[in-house]
């Protein structure tokens, strides 16, 4: 399917969602969904370098807090329409993303893990001190109660601003994985020093990685302080926004864009039921746990029980995997491979 | 003066205090087919890791084609055309082996600055080159399944399809039959007979004596015989040091 038509399709799946969500009647779903939704996007995000290019990042919430901070910072200096924060939050983030890249890519494996995570811990201390965003106080954003046009609730406004992020995402990521660039970095995931002897630049792929990486989680992290009408830095840098990103794409599988949306949609929906049902702290719990067992049977994630299971369930032989030349990690991979990728090829 | 195609002068490396390449020189003319031959532990792998730009050398120069080398990295060097096969096969292990070869065919030939190619052209010109090492049968599947030899041979199929004017073959026999050696002896003259300028880096002299028209030796990081084969292996140096009488 040629890439406008993905996105075509894309938009009627988003739209279909946004009318089956309104039908609940209840301004909580839109609430819970908004939280999805942010995770699909992270997800996606953290796979791009994660899972295409092999380089694990621990400090998703360092990107996604700049994204919220920078919405704070205008919302004190000047404010602006959130598809605009959505903007400067992403080029601030790629920014920091592009720096980071150039930082720590010359590192491999969990050398350049143990960095992002590092990297996370300095600008949360940094973010703690400065002021004028509220520091460790915390910011109030006070949102208004409907949009000027159309007056659309506002937590509806921002779940579609989400949805059009987490369409966006997706097709970017599945129009990476089919191109050059897609190729290169599952070169470089592979086997950096063969991917370096074949051509591919693999310092410039890396920065791009990272830079579009952490782009992406900084536009997922603007409108935050919108939906949540407070933000400090213990929950702008909590923990679960680390843990979420890495655990939904492995859950899901880390070969494809469909990966981190299957894990996002079903394990942030997951979180959502057990945080009205039985409490918010039990969810970190699950995530640790689904992970530990998803690494130990289904290492390739629910993409790949779909390609082992699959063809076994429908009766068919053995089908060549969908996206030739980036899915198809055998069965028999070894489990403990997939943890770490970037020490493959070392 | 003929230019030759690659002049390495006064190349060295060391490692710590370690002395891996001390001074070495060497001029390959284009379309000739050269043997490097040398104990273990001589600097022969050091030294293509230098020329490839795997490795930073610690002095001299090396020119490819009249251009100095200095700070290009190595995928730089595969695009302006010195390829190299690994003396471990390393694939891409998540590819199958027509997407091995689209690697480099996108990222090394393609920086020849011709119109982008289709998808249906790039994989027609990787099973063509696949087909050149007789591994077009192969194309669907997956490194993991592959043998010996033709790992060797996806190695081949990779470093061709960069386009290459200059072709480093690091041990591709190593561990391989008889009949193997013959195979990849045979194909590395077809790829001289291209018009690809070869550098052998071998241990088995009976594929080393077929395929090279000069042989260069190494010991302990020093060149110590450059010059025809015949007259090569009977020079008392390289016997003492290598060869053994």
């Amino acid at each position: 399917m040629p890439g406008w038509a993905f996105v075509a399709v894309s938009c009627a799946v988003a739209a279909m969602v946004f009318a089956a969500v309104h039908l609940a009647g209840n301004d909580y779903v839109f609430v819970a969904g908004y939280t999805v939704l942010q995770f699909v996007v992270l997800a996606t995000a953290w796979n791009i370098l994660g899972g295409y290019t092999g380089y694990v990042n621990f400090g998703t919430a360092a990107f996604f807090a700049l994204g919220a901070y920078a919405s704070v910072f205008f919302h004190k200096f000047y404010p602006l329409p959130v598809p605009v924060l959505c903007a400067i939050g992403a080029a601030v983030s790629g920014v920091v993303g592009l720096g980071m890249g150039y930082l720590t890519l010359r590192l491999r494996g969990a050398f350049f893990s143990i960095a992002t995570l590092a990297l996370a811990v300095v600008l949360q201390t940094l973010v703690v001190n400065w002021n004028y965003v509220g520091g460790a106080r915390g910011a109030y954003v006070i949102r208004p109660a409907d949009t000027a046009l159309f007056h659309v609730p506002y937590i509806q406004y921002l779940f579609l601003i989400m949805l059009a992020l987490a369409v966006g995402a997706v097709a970017t990521a599945r129009m990476i994985e089919r191109s050059k660039l897609g190729y290169g970095f599952a070169a470089i995931r592979d086997d950096e020093l063969a991917a370096e002897a074949s051509g591919v630049p693999t310092l410039q792929l890396k920065l791009v990685a990272t830079t579009l990486s952490g782009a992406m989680m900084g536009m997922a992290g603007a409108p935050f302080p919108y939906y949540n009408g407070y933000l400090q830095p213990s929950s702008a840098f909590a923990l679960e926004y680390a843990v979420n990103a890495i655990a939904m794409p492995m859950i899901g599988g880390t070969t494809s864009w469909v990966g981190p949306l299957a894990g996002a949609v079903l394990l942030g929906t997951l979180q959502q039921v057990v945080t009205v049902t039985f409490s918010a702290a039990l969810n970190l719990l699950i995530v640790g746990a689904l992970l530990v067992g998803f690494v130990i049977v289904a290492p390739n994630g629910l993409i790949g029980l779909w390609q082992r299971l699959g063809p076994v369930l429908v009766g068919f032989t053995q089908t060549k995997p969908s996206s030739p030349g980036l899915t198809g990690r055998s069965s028999n991979h070894e489990p403990g491979d997939t943890v770490l990728p970037g020490q493959a090829g070392q | 003066m003929d230019t030759h195609l690659l002049e390495v002068e006064s190349l060295s490396k060391r490692f710590g205090g370690f002395v891996a390449l001390d001074d070495i020189a060497l001029a390959v003319a284009a379309g000739e087919r050269v043997g490097l031959i040398g104990p273990n532990g001589s600097g022969k792998s050091t030294l293509v890791n230098c020329l490839c730009g795997a490795l930073a050398n610690d002095g001299g120069t090396v020119r490819f084609a009249g251009r100095d080398l200095a700070g290009l990295g190595a995928h730089a060097r595969t695009r302006i055309g010195m390829a190299r096969t690994f003396q471990l096969p390393r694939p891409f292990a998540s590819m199958t082996v027509l997407d091995n070869v689209r690697v480099p065919l996108l990222y090394a030939a393609g920086a020849q600055r011709r119109p982008a190619l289709r998808d249906a052209e790039i994989a027609a010109r990787c099973e063509e080159f696949l087909t050149l090492v007789g591994l077009a049968a192969a194309a669907p599947r997956y490194p993991r399944d592959l043998t010996q030899v033709e790992m060797r041979k996806l190695e081949l199929a990779r470093a061709l399809a960069a386009q290459p004017r200059l072709l480093f073959a690091d041990e591709p026999m190593a561990g391989l039959s008889h009949a193997e050696v013959d195979d990849i002896v045979a194909l590395l003259i077809a790829l001289n007979a291209r018009g690809i300028t070869v550098i052998l880096i071998e241990h088995i002299m009976r594929a080393v004596m077929r395929f090279s028209e000069r042989l260069v030796v190494l010991v302990s990081g020093r060149k110590i015989a450059d010059g025809r084969p015949e007259d090569v292996v009977r020079d008392r140096a390289v016997e003492e040091a290598y060869l053994g009488r």
